[in-house]
């Protein structure tokens, strides 16, 4: 079935020459030399005032990255990046270590208000209600500019600061945790990144905490010829609940840039962390030019009995996206779920989806994908479900629906199944005709009619899944989930 | 990285001594086999890097390579033939083929039905025969190493004609069979081209003694013309050491009703691919196929599904059941092109895990371009539903009883589906190989 008008119209809205977030901060900036290579690491150590065995990790990983290849099984193209034409680090002249925002260049803050993205907590504060309320990380280009509400965070016991800091601050836990979850020479994007990384968010909650306010990251990627490569390393104690999200966009430019994060999280047992992400980055203009490579590599590791990690992402920006959320579920009762809208537009080209490796017993995951082109777009959902030996008694379910506007898009769907064991039971379909007869019947009976009662139950679900984002993240969400998945080409 | 040369594994050399041994005793054109061979060499035995045999790595699991098989004595070729079952209750025109070559006096080619011809594969080689221009219909496959090997090394089949508007009313019957006192390798290749309006009924039966580490490479192409009916049913029955890899190309014309069914039940490792082309308006297409598992068998069913015209239907289902350490596979692609609008495709493989070291890998794939379309694909793993085991079972029937009925109904509604319900021979030759294997197991 072709899409419906209301669809078409709402994704034209969101097409890649509305992109609000284009301007450009003109501030004086200090940068690392082009190009990569061990002095440029070591140059990134020194300004972050890394030990000795942070500077050795990142060595490590170049040096292994360097015998890698670049990974070419995405349904991606894109011109060769030249690695050594980029710089890696760019900050702000004037942010030499602020103690407070009033240290801050007000230009970067006036960004950040652009933004909408409030960095000043008594503006928050302001009728809003304390439940609500969400702390923010943010990072500028290569550096954390400011981090809210930490002092009132410290005191529930949760440290919540950039990762540079964390390094100094709190290296055991660092150490303990850093790499784990996604080693240093995983793959490609993801050793680089070890080997350059400069900025992110660290979050620890310690056990039987739950975190009183949402956690926020919001980067900005502001100066020409930059790479950003941010590292989040999030780690939920046993019974520790925190939710978390993240934003970013960058400047209207024809050139592309480069983002290549690494996100590691960790749920010991009971534990749950919510990941939420809208990413808006620069999408590029219609013909294709510009816009931002992303290229990240995020994955979650619930270590602990029982714990649960969710992935939820609203993907509208970058030119080119090659990312895999994805959850290890090692511990027994351990549950991951991924949710996920994509719209690609313009030139746009999305390789996405995410990874749930069932490892113990009785483990869990849910996997919904919903996947919009219009325009030339490519959107690709890629996903694995695999079960091992002994991960008895393991279900997944995976729905994975695309939706295409116009006849010059594609939309591909490569789902990976693969059970070892004879309990596991793996579902994996690609309908939206198997909304519930039930539900479809009872409103039908109330006078809907059954496009609209579909619509109705699938957006009810997808709205369920974007309630969850803080309304500073939610303004494309909002627009997505008005958005009808009816006629969707499976 | 440079790009470093590609080290030949052993196999591989021997693979290519066999052949530099064979190449000019084989009919036909040199240069054709040349070029084929060529892409072997460049690319080598597929390996679990390459996407589309991620799950069958051939360098792993194929250890020797055989050499091609010689021509049988046509005692030793009746004997082989006598032994294998497969079909035997179904009336039909059979030709033989055993270790690679046609055997006349063991086929019934003076019966051959009014509007159908039949010549050699090697016959048509050597004189040139027209028709052998739509070999390669489906350019795609001429790139897999499977069909590439077997382009290089093929040594006879059939090529049969089904005139225009021709109803063949009685199934024409292919019976390949290898035999031997060491492990051979044959490389087949049948051309079937059904024209305009023809209808015909398909049945292909593959065999070969146990144990043995026979290599089969067997390709069927069928080039079906508009309006055309073409019914397949193929058993793959080859003997638990076999390695076979097999082929079958389908490009479809306009309103064309297409349907294939795989059975395979005892083979030690086996990929079966297909390549079914819509190429015409209105066409329905459909692949089934029903695998059954035991021991360290590996089992790979791997599908290219193209609709490139518009208004086309393709149905494909599969169901494996999967027992021992054994390995089931399946892999399927439906591609809809720009101009294919009002495709409805759809693609479903269920696997029942029997056992602890069971594994399946199902990787069912959709690649559409065009926005009016109606595609779905669906897989499941698990194992039986305890719920109706429970039922059967509190009705007084013993777990190894209620297990087999269960695996045969979940195997049988891929052949259900396929066969005209009329047809009770034909049924019962496709679900007796399930009911054998449901025998052997308990």
């Amino acid at each position: 079935m072709p899409a419906v008008q209301e669809t078409i119209d709402r994704v034209k809205e969101i097409d890649v020459d509305q992109y609000k977030y284009g301007f450009e901060t003109i501030i004086e900036m200090e940068k690392a030399p082009k190009g990569l290579n061990e002095d440029i690491i070591r140059f990134i150590s020194a300004k972050k005032e890394e030990p000795e065995w942070m500077l050795e990790w990142r060595l490590d990983a170049y040096r292994r990255w360097l015998t890698m290849q670049e990974p070419d099984w995405a349904r991606v193209s894109y011109p060769k990046i030249d690695f050594n034409d980029i710089y890696y680090y760019a900050a702000p002249k004037s942010n030499e270590a602020p103690k407070s925002l009033d240290e801050v260049d007000p230009e970067i803050l006036k960004t950040y208000e652009k933004l909408g993205i409030p960095l000043r907590e008594q503006e928050m504060l302001a009728g809003i209600a304390p439940e609500n309320r969400v702390a923010v990380d943010a990072v500028f280009d290569s550096v954390s500019v400011a981090t809210t509400f930490k002092k009132e965070l410290a005191e529930a016991g949760v440290i919540f600061c950039s990762i540079s800091e964390a390094v100094r601050e709190y290296p055991e836990l660092v150490q303990k945790y850093l790499g784990t979850v996604v080693p240093k020479s995983d793959n490609y994007y993801a050793a680089l990144n070890s080997a350059v990384f400069t900025d992110g968010s660290f979050v620890y909650v310690p056990p039987g905490v739950r975190c009183p306010m949402e956690l926020s990251t919001y980067f900005r990627i502001n100066e020409k010829n930059t790479g950003q490569f941010e590292r989040t390393l999030i780690i939920a104690d046993e019974g520790a609940y925190v939710s978390y999200l993240e934003g970013c966009t960058a400047p209207q430019r024809d050139e592309n840039q480069l983002h290549a994060a690494v996100v590691e999280l960790v749920t010991l047992d009971e534990a749950e962390i919510k990941y939420s992400t809208v990413q808006n980055w620069y999408p590029g203009d219609a013909q294709g030019k510009g816009g931002i490579y992303n290229f990240v590599t995020k994955r979650g590791d619930c270590r602990g009995k029982n714990s649960v990690i969710t992935w939820t992402q609203v993907e509208t920006g970058s030119a080119i996206t090659w990312k895999y959320p994805s959850c290890i579920l090692r511990g027994d009762g351990s549950r991951g779920e991924f949710y996920s809208i994509a719209v690609s537009n313009g030139r746009q080209q999305i390789d996405s989806g995410t990874k749930m490796i069932h490892l113990g017993k009785n483990t869990t995951s849910r996997i919904i994908s919903k996947g919009i082109s219009a325009g030339h777009s490519e959107n690709t959902y890629r996903g694995l479900v695999s079960a091992h030996r002994k991960a008895s008694n393991s279900r997944n379910f995976t729905n994975c629906d695309s939706l295409l506007i116009g006849n010059n898009c594609g939309a591909h769907t490569v789902p990976y199944i693969e059970s070892k064991n004879a309990s596991a039971v793996f579902e994996h379909e690609a309908t939206t005709s198997k909304i519930s007869e039930d539900q479809l019947f009872y409103c039908m009976q109330r006078g809907l009619d059954e496009e609209e009662a579909v619509a109705l139950i699938v957006n009810g679900f997808v709205k369920d899944v974007l309630q969850k984002l803080p309304m500073e993240f939610a303004v494309e969400a909002q627009k997505l989930i008005s958005i009808s998945l009816e006629g969707s080409v499976g | 990285m440079a790009d470093v040369e590609r080290i030949n594994t052993p196999v591989e050399a021997a693979i290519a001594e066999h052949f530099a041994g064979v190449k000019a005793t084989l009919p036909g054109d040199a240069g054709t086999r040349e070029t084929a061979f060529a892409r072997f060499t460049e690319a080598g035995l597929p390996h679990r890097r390459v996407e589309e045999w991620k799950y069958t790595d051939l360098r792993n699991l194929m250890r020797e390579a055989a050499a091609l098989a010689p021509a049988l004595s046509d005692d030793a070729a009746k004997a082989a033939l006598e032994a294998s079952p497969w079909f035997s209750g179904v009336d039909a025109v059979r030709i033989a083929i055993a270790n690679g070559h046609v055997v006349a006096s063991a086929s019934d080619l003076a019966d051959l039905p009014e509007g159908v011809t039949l010549e050699t594969l090697s016959q048509a080689l050597a004189a040139g025969h027209a028709d052998l221009a739509h070999l390669g219909a489906i350019p795609e496959a001429g790139d897999n190493i499977a069909v590439a090997l077997n382009s290089a090394f093929m040594t006879d089949g059939v090529v049969i004609r089904v005139k225009a508007g021709t109803k063949v009313t009685m199934p024409l019957h292919l019976r390949f069979v290898i035999t031997g006192d060491s492990a051979v390798a044959t490389a087949t290749r049948s051309l079937i081209v059904v024209e305009k309006g023809a209808s015909v009924t398909l049945l292909e039966s593959h065999d070969s003694a146990d144990a043995l580490a026979h290599q089969p490479n067997n390709m069927v192409e069928m080039v079906v013309g508009d309006e055309a009916q073409v019914a397949h049913f193929r058993i793959d029955g080859h003997g638990t050491g076999a390695q076979a890899l097999s082929t079958l190309t389908a490009h479809l014309g306009a309103h064309v009703a297409f349907d294939t069914l795989n059975i395979v039940a005892r083979p030690g490792l086996v990929r079966h691919q297909v390549y079914m082309t819509f190429a015409g308006e209105h066409t329905k297409g459909a692949v089934r196929g029903a695998t059954m598992l035991t021991g360290k068998q590996h089992a790979d069913t791997t599908l290219f599904v193209n609709h490139v015209a518009p208004h086309c239907e393709s149905r494909e289902l599969f169901k494996t059941a999967i027992d021992g350490n054994a390995t089931g596979v399946f892999q399927g692609r439906i591609a809809v092109a720009r101009e294919a609008q009002k495709t409805d495709g759809q693609m479903m493989s269920s696997a029942v895990l029997l056992s602890d070291g069971a594994t399946m890998n199902n990787k069912p794939e959709l690649e559409i371009f065009a926005d009016d379309v109606l595609c779905a694909h669906g897989a499941t793993c698990g194992a039986l539903d305890d719920d109706l085991l429970f039922y059967l079972m509190a009705r007084g029937i013993p777990r190894p009883e209620a297990e087999a009925l269960l695996i045969e109904s979940f195997l049988g509604e891929a052949v259900e589906e396929a066969v005209d319900e009329t047809d009770e021979d034909l049924r019962e030759a496709l679900l007796s190989v399930a009911r054998t294997w449901l025998a052997a197991r308990s």
